[in-house]
């Protein structure tokens, strides 16, 4: 098995000016590159001999709003042969188009339709970028922090007109989101304690 | 004059019991061979990922068991390590002890429900009789330890929610002593079979490549012979003190899947027997009152356990500001969850990778070409749930 220390300084010495920093914690390396190089730096990773992650785990994304570049686009690479896992991120701005990876892995048309799914972002050279897990016909992007958690239309079945009508969600009870965060300690006091 | 031919779109499901839950897949048929498969998922679709975030971590472990909810704790395992990894939080030995025997057991009760589905599907009705008894007193011990038979919520960040009850270890003890031969009997109906092998040999076979290719793991990739199982290669708890075998498949059909899963289910039994052979005695989770709820008793006589009690059940626990992906080999495959906490009680974004979402995938790859009664036989070997498939 190849050490970890040894795959990054591989990784930084064969990449070097495309990777903007790299970092290892709890055993697994942590990749940020550009978004320009990325089909580049997958490409690489998944052939050259020296990294061979040859599995695409998933593809997800995670939404900023406060940021100016608001998406974070996240890829997990598994190595069989070096038992190894690496997670790239790349920054995406909102209505950024970014290279589909599905010609390197076919295992990447799905997960990239959920990003577009839930996060509205696109994918150029997609194949078939449709919705995957909502409905159809669906407005909106469920995953954003924008999008209320509880949604915007409701579904039921009309006797009246005798089938599946949609309508604006009207709750008995609005959500209740209580706050509870004080300026209680948390966990790091304990830890600090035991240390002295 | 050549004979016209015309292809025939076909909805199978969302309603169809072959179908294995909610999914409409759409099919393109040359007479009886599919040329084209699209299947739409979705339609179990709860936003899971999305109430996570709206949730504290302790109010987030009930929605696991509801993802793949015919293996439920092995879901909470993943989530628990993440945290764990997080907070840097030893587990007790005993409590990685009981956790292992319950992931085993939620194994056993996936592949019996899959092989026996897998059998009903090509034709097959009594297997699944006989092992839907097994699975009830499976069910029983869930509900023994957790008080419930389906939807445990017993897996908690630093250990379990509360210890085996009395003779629940011997109960099991037994269970393992006898299961090995309900599953002599099951291969005996099922192994050598002429038309369950006539159904299964040959078909929807992936071959090593593409099983890597389209993100394959657990079974649809050891059954194509990639020797590769996260209990052995990235031990997690104390799967590394156990002697257990991996079994891999040669040719990557139907068959072979089959054949991996009966012996999979035998090494759990193995796992498990070894299990209560050196059960410790000793707490069953982290004494950090800042994570686990303070015993019963002391909340009756100390202040401060009081404290710890309330807030931890209103304000939940923080967890730092951090990043990571865990994964557990859960019997369908590599079963992960990518947390990113922001350093309050809530998780900031909860990716669940679930298995079947890439088996599932690569229907279209797997049953091009085959014929319209190969459909469920593929499927059933691909052990989808859409628990997990959907979120």
């Amino acid at each position: 098995m190849q050490n970890i220390q040894d795959l990054e300084k591989i990784l930084n010495s064969e990449l070097n000016t495309k990777i903007k920093s790299s970092l290892i914690k709890h055993n697994q390396i942590y990749l940020k590159i550009d978004e320009e190089d990325l089909t580049e730096v997958i490409l690489f990773l998944k052939t050259n001999s020296k990294t061979k992650f040859r599995q695409l785990i998933d593809i997800t994304a995670v939404d900023f709003p406060e940021n100016e570049i608001r998406f974070k686009l996240v890829y997990l690479l598994l190595s069989h042969e070096f038992n190894q896992r690496i997670i790239t991120e790349i920054d995406v701005k909102e209505k950024e188009i970014i290279g589909s990876i599905t010609s390197i892995f076919p295992a990447a048309n799905w997960m990239e339709r959920e990003v577009f799914d839930m996060y509205g972002i696109d994918f150029k050279d997609h194949p078939d970028l449709r919705r995957i897990l909502t409905d159809y016909g669906f407005e909106g992007h469920p995953l954003r922090k924008d999008f209320p958690l509880t949604g915007h239309n409701e579904v039921r079945y009309s006797h009246e007109t005798k089938k599946v009508i949609y309508e604006p969600v009207k709750l008995e009870q609005n959500y209740r989101n209580f706050d509870y965060e004080s300026p209680w300690e948390g966990t790091k006091y304990i830890k600090e304690q035991t240390k002295e | 004059m050549a004979k016209e031919t015309k292809t025939l779109n076909l909805n199978f499901g969302p309603q169809h019991p072959a179908a294995h839950g909610v999914l409409r897949l759409i099919l393109q048929l040359d007479g009886e061979i599919v040329e084209k498969a699209d299947p739409h998922i979705g339609l179990l679709h709860r936003g899971t990922e999305k109430l996570i975030e709206n949730k504290t971590y302790t109010q987030a472990v009930p929605y696991f068991d509801r993802l793949d909810y015919v293996a439920p704790m092995n879901q909470e395992h993943a989530f628990a390590l993440a945290i764990e990894k997080i907070l840097k939080i030893e587990v007790p030995i005993r409590a990685q002890y009981i956790r292992v025997m319950f992931c085993e057991i939620g194994r056993i009760l996936s592949h019996i429900l899959n092989v026996t589905t897998q059998a009903m599907d090509v034709g097959a009705l009594t297997p699944t009789l006989w092992g839907f008894e097994e699975r009830e007193i499976l069910m029983g011990f869930y509900e023994k330890v957790s008080g419930s038979r389906l939807h445990a919520n017993y897996f908690r960040a630093g250990g379990v929610h509360q210890d085996l009850p009395k003779g629940l270890d011997k109960e099991i003890g037994k269970f393992c002593e006898r299961f090995p031969k309900i599953l002599n009997d099951l291969e005996l109906l099922l192994t050598d079979n002429r038309i369950f092998k006539q159904r299964n040999v040959d078909i929807g076979v992936v071959s090593k490549q593409d099983a890597l290719d389209y993100s394959f793991s657990g079974v649809m990739l050891r059954g194509s012979g990639v020797p590769w199982d996260l209990r052995k290669s990235q031990p997690y708890d104390c799967y590394e003190q156990f002697e257990f075998k991996i079994p891999v498949g040669k040719n990557g059909d139907c068959y072979d899947r089959y054949l991996c899963r009966i012996e999979e289910m035998k090494e759990s039994v193995n796992i498990i027997n070894q299990c209560l052979a050196n059960l410790p005695i000793g707490p069953i989770k982290t004494d950090d009152g800042k994570i686990s709820p303070p015993p019963k008793k002391e909340i009756k006589q100390s202040m401060e356990a009081l404290i710890h009690h309330f807030k931890l059940y209103t304000e939940g626990y923080r967890v730092d500001k951090d990043e990571i992906y865990t994964a557990v080999e859960a019997p369908k495959g590599e079963f992960g969850v990518y947390l990113i906490s922001d350093g309050s009680s809530k998780p900031y974004k909860c990716k669940i990778r679930a298995p079947g979402f890439s088996h599932l995938q690569a229907m279209d790859y797997l049953i091009r070409g085959h014929m319209l009664a190969d459909v469920p036989a593929v499927l059933g070997s691909m052990d989808i749930v859409f628990g997990e498939v959907d979120r």
